[in-house]
C-alpha cells in the first residue's frame, strides 16, 4: 500500500537522520571524521544489553549508563588517540577506523550474535494511522528524533557551549584567541558525537537484534547522508535523510527489497558527480572540492 | 649539561651515492645489499619451505601487493579503506570468465588485470575531483555494497560463489608467479614513483593547488594512479582465485582491506619497501597466531593505532635511518 510506505517511509527517514547526527556534529565542529561511529553505536546497544540483563539493572538506569559510558569513550577516544594525530586526515582516518574495526571484530569474537541481543521496546502496542499499523516504538523513534533535532539545535544556537562548538566549527584559530579551548571542545564534540549514536542505538535497537553487521550498515548509512547533505550541515542532513529514508522505501515498494541497499551507494555516487560538497555544503565548497 | 642526538651520514653512504659507487666493491655491495635480500632471499625460498609455508609465502606476496597497491594510492593524495574493491572486483571478472566460458586461468588473469582496473578507475572516478575523506568514505562503501548486491540478486553463485575453477597445475608456478610479480612491482612502481611521472604523484598529494597552478591536469595523474593500482589489486583478486580455485563474497571481506594498510603503517607508509616489509612481518605473525581466529582483526586494528599515534614513520624507515646514517650524542 502506498500509505503504508509512506509512513514508513517517515519513520525510516528519522531513524536515518537520527544515526546521521552524530557522526555530523562530530565532523562539523572538529572536523574529524569518526569512522569508529558504527562501533560506538553497537557497543551503546551491548553495554545497554549487558546492564540490563547481565547485572539486571533497571532499564532506565540501563540506559542511562549505556549513554553515559559511551559518550565517555568518545572523550577517551580523543584524548588518547585523536589528539596526537589532529589534523593529518589520513592519520586520524586510519586509526578511527581501526578502532571502530578493531571494537566490532572483539564483541564478534566474544561470541556476541544471536538472537537473544536484542532490547525490550519501550512501549509494547501499536497504533493504527488510516488503515496502517504502526508500533509504539517506531512512533518512539519519531518522537525522539524530532525533540533531539530541536534540542541539537537550541544547543548549538543559544547555549554558551553551543556556541563555542561553532566557534571552532567556522575558524578554529580565532576561536583560540577568543580563549576558547579548541581541544576541549573538540574533544566534547566527539563524546557528544558517541552519545548522540548511543541514544541513536537506544532508541532503534529494540525494532531488531543487535549484530555487529548493523555496526558497519550505520556507518554506511551516516556517511551516505552526510554526503549527500554536505558534511558539516544539520540541515542538510535531515533533507538528505529523507531523500534517501522515502528513496529507500519505494524502492522496497515498487521494485523488490533488496535493491533497498543500493539506494545509499547510488545516492552518494550521483550527488558526487552532480553536487559534490552535498545539496547544502555550500561555503565549504572550494576547501573540498579540488 | 644538555645534550642532543645527532646524526650524520655514514661515509660509505656518502661515497657511495654517484658514480663513484664504483670505485670498490665494498660500496657497490653497500648499495647492493639491501636490494639483494628481497630478490635472493624470495627467489630462493621456496625451494627451502614446504607445501604449509609455500601458501603462506603466497599470501604474504598477495598482502604485499595489496600493500603496495594501496600506498601507491596513498602516496598520490587518495586514502583508501576498501582495498578489498579492487581485489574482490579482479577476482569475481577471473572466476566468472573461467566458471562461464572456460578461459584458461593465464589469459583470465590478464584480462581480469586490465579489466577490473578499469571498472575500478570508472567507479571512482565521480570521487576522484574530492579531496581529502571523500575518497576514503567511497571506498569504505563499495565493497560493503557490492557484498549486499551479490547476497541480495544471488549473481554470480550468490552467497555459494563460484567453485571448482581450474588452477594453474603445480604449486612451483604459483609460488614463482607471485614472487616475480612481487618483485617487479615493488622495484618497477619504486623507481616510477621516483621517476618524474611520480614526482607528480607526489605532489598532488603534497599541494594539489600548486600542481594545477603548474598546469598539470590532476585528474588525468589521479585516474592513472587509481589504474595502476587497481591493475595490482586486479590481478592479486584473479591470482587467489585461481590459487583457491574458488570465488565467492569473502574476497570482498574487510581483510583485504585493513591488512595491506597495517602493513604499509607498519612497514612505512610513503614508499613502496616498508610496504611490503610490513607484509612480511604481518602476514606470516597472524599464521602464527592462527589459534586466535577472529581476533587478528583487532589484532591489526590494534597495531594500526598504535603504530599511527606512536610510530607514524614505520619500522622500515627506521631501519634504513641506521643503515645510512650513526648518531651520537653532542652538547649543546
Amino acid at each position: 500500500m502506498l500509505l503504508t510506505s509512506i509512513i514508513y517511509g517517515f519513520v525510516n527517514s528519522i531513524i536515518l537522520s537520527l544515526i546521521a547526527l552524530g557522526f555530523n556534529l562530530t565532523f562539523g565542529i572538529s572536523g574529524v571524521a569518526n569512522f569508529a561511529y558504527g562501533a560506538l553505536y553497537i557497543l551503546a546497544g551491548f553495554l545497554c544489553w549487558i546492564f540490563f540483563n547481565t547485572i539486571g539493572l533497571p532499564y532506565v538506569l540501563a540506559i542511562l549508563f549505556s549513554v553515559f559510558l559511551t559518550a565517555i569513550s568518545g572523550l577517551l577516544l580523543y584524548h588518547l588517540v585523536l589528539l596526537r594525530i589532529r589534523g593529518m586526515v589520513l592519520a586520524e582516518v586510519i586509526a578511527t577506523f581501526a578502532i571502530g574495526i578493531s571494537v566490532l571484530e572483539l564483541f564478534k569474537y566474544f561470541g556476541f550474535i544471536g538472537f537473544e541481543y536484542s532490547l525490550p521496546v519501550f512501549i509494547d502496542k501499536s497504533i493504527d494511522i488510516g488503515n496502517v499499523t504502526i508500533d509504539m516504538q517506531r512512533v518512539l523513534i519519531v518522537i525522539s528524533g524530532l525533540i533531539l533535532a530541536i534540542l541539537l539545535w537550541i544547543f548549538t544556537h543559544h547555549t554558551r557551549l553551543g556556541l563555542r562548538f561553532r566557534g571552532i566549527a567556522q575558524n578554529e584559530r580565532t576561536a583560540l584567541s577568543l580563549g576558547i579551548n579548541s581541544d576541549l571542545v573538540a574533544s566534547l564534540s566527539v563524546s557528544l558525537g558517541a552519545a548522540l549514536a548511543a541514544i541513536a542505538a537506544i532508541v532503534i535497537l529494540p525494532l531488531g537484534t543487535i549484530t555487529v553487521e548493523s555496526g558497519y550498515d550505520v556507518l554506511i548509512n551516516a556517511l551516505a547522508v552526510c554526503i549527500v547533505g554536505g558534511l558539516g550541515s544539520t540541515g542538510g542532513v535531515i533533507f538528505a535523510s529523507f531523500l534517501i529514508g522515502y528513496a529507500e522505501s519505494f524502492t522496497a515498494y515498487y521494485l523488490e527489497s533488496h535493491w533497498v541497499m543500493v539506494v545509499p551507494l547510488v545516492a552518494i555516487l550521483s550527488i558526487l558527480v552532480i553536487k559534490p560538497s552535498g545539496l547544502f555544503g555550500v561555503h565549504k565548497e572550494l576547501e573540498e572540492r579540488i | 649539561m644538555a645534550k642532543r642526538k645527532e646524526r650524520i651520514d655514514r661515509g660509505i653512504k656518502v661515497r657511495s651515492e654517484d658514480i663513484f659507487a664504483l670505485l670498490s666493491w665494498k660500496e657497490m655491495l653497500y648499495l647492493a645489499f639491501p636490494r639483494l635480500i628481497p630478490i635472493v632471499g624470495l627467489l630462493i625460498a621456496p625451494l627451502f619451505l614446504n607445501i604449509y609455508w609455500q601458501r603462506v609465502l603466497i599470501s604474504v606476496c598477495v598482502f604485499s601487493l595489496l600493500a603496495i597497491s594501496w600506498d601507491i594510492l596513498a602516496q598520490s593524495g587518495m586514502i583508501s579503506l576498501g582495498q578489498s574493491l579492487f581485489f574482490g572486483i579482479g577476482a569475481y571478472i577471473s572466476g566468472v570468465l573461467n566458471h562461464y566460458f572456460h578461459i584458461s586461468p593465464y589469459i583470465t588473469i590478464c584480462l581480469a588485470t586490465l579489466l577490473g582496473a578499469l571498472l575500478c578507475t570508472l567507479l571512482l572516478l565521480p570521487v576522484l575531483r574530492l579531496r581529502g575523506i571523500y575518497f576514503s568514505m567511497v571506498t569504505l562503501v563499495i565493497p560493503l555494497m557490492l557484498v549486499r548486491i551479490i547476497e541480495a540478486t544471488k549473481i554470480f553463485g550468490g552467497t555459494e560463489g563460484l567453485s571448482g575453477l581450474d588452477s594453474f597445475g603445480s604449486p612451483w608456478i604459483e609460488v614463482y608467479m607471485i614472487v616475480v610479480i612481487l618483485l617487479i612491482c615493488l622495484f618497477g612502481f619504486r623507481r616510477m614513483m621516483d621517476s618524474d611521472y611520480g614526482l607528480v604523484l607526489r605532489a598532488i598529494n603534497d599541494d594539489d593547488r600548486s600542481v594545477i597552478n603548474a598546469g598539470i591536469n590532476i585528474y588525468l595523474f589521479k585516474s592513472q594512479a587509481l589504474f595502476i593500482s587497481g591493475a595490482i589489486g586486479a590481478f592479486t583478486g584473479a591470482f587467489v582465485t585461481h590459487v583457491y580455485m574458488f570465488v565467492g563474497m569473502p574476497v570482498f571481506a574487510l581483510d583485504y582491506s585493513i591488512l595491506p594498510i597495517a602493513a604499509a603503517v607498519v612497514g612505512g607508509p610513503g614508499n613502496l619497501a616498508g610496504a611490503t616489509f610490513g607484509a612480511f612481518i604481518l602476514v606470516p605473525l597472524s599464521e602464527l597466531l592462527r589459534g586466535i581466529g577472529g581476533l587478528r582483526i583487532v589484532l591489526y586494528g590494534i597495531f594500526l593505532v598504535v603504530f599511527i599515534v606512536a610510530l607514524p614513520e614505520g619500522i622500515f624507515h627506521f631501519i634504513k635511518r641506521k643503515y645510512f646514517q650513526f648518531e651520537r650524542w653532542v652538547e649543546v
